[in-house]
């Protein structure tokens, strides 16, 4: 099982409750492909940085879910065969999670040796300037 | 002549070491750039937070250079991966209009 999380693009013209309808429909994608839902965000309309399709704004919706590819296979299908999206991204996320947690574990480790480095830093200085 | 070129090697690399801690008799001093991930600990680089990337990109929505912003060479790749995937999003231009 994987973390992916896949954003999507909706047109401004569609009402709101349309979109709602969309992201219901859309987690019955998800779970019904064997895959876990952790969240769904509405980011809500905002400026389009060029234009998509002739539109200047856009809907924006997050998925946070968990599953295998079939299931983000089946989602991208369906958000391609709907009309309302403009746009849509998938980013595999775990593997930086993962990484992200390791760079933080490593950073508490540093800070719990950090007293005894700056002990050892301290003297060092005015012998090396002396030097130069 | 060679004798005062010698002389002034020894203040001239102690104000050097001095200009990397900031203080140092130079006209100019530029601060010394940090990577902005790594001071304020950012360790996943969003693509969605448009306000911290927006910081790194040029007014034409290019990329600027890691001389410029004084990023590490680990969060410059990050950061352009994330630039990239915002521009696929149309969350940053690819390039700015005129």
């Amino acid at each position: 099982m994987r973390k992916y999380e896949i954003i999507f693009v909706v047109k401004p013209d569609v009402p709101e409750e349309d979109v709602d309808k969309l992201i219901t429909q859309m987690e019955g994608v998800v779970t019904g492909t064997g895959g876990k839902l952790e969240k769904t965000e509405k980011m809500g309309r905002r400026r389009l940085a060029y234009r998509v399709a002739g539109c200047r704004e856009g809907f924006y919706v997050l998925f946070n879910l968990e599953g295998s590819g079939e299931t983000v296979k089946e989602f991208e299908r369906r958000l391609k065969v709907t009309d309302s999206v403009l746009k849509f991204l998938t980013v595999r996320v775990d593997e930086e999670l993962r990484r992200a947690e390791k760079f933080k574990a490593l950073r508490a480790k540093q800070e719990a040796r950090r007293p005894r480095a700056k002990a050892a830093a301290v003297p060092a200085t005015p012998a090396d300037l002396t030097q130069g | 002549m060679a004798e005062a070129k010698a002389g002034a090697g020894p203040t001239e690399r102690a104000a050097k070491k001095d200009a990397t801690g900031l203080t140092g008799r130079k006209q100019y001093f530029r601060r010394r750039k940090v990577c902005k991930f790594c001071t304020e600990k950012i360790d996943v680089i969003d693509f969605k937070d448009v306000k911290l990337i927006g910081q790194f990109v040029s007014e034409r929505g290019k990329i600027l250079p890691r001389r410029l912003t004084g990023t590490c060479s680990v969060h410059q790749r990050a950061l352009t991966v994330a630039i990239k995937r915002a521009r696929n999003i149309a969350l940053l231009p690819f390039a700015a209009a005129f």
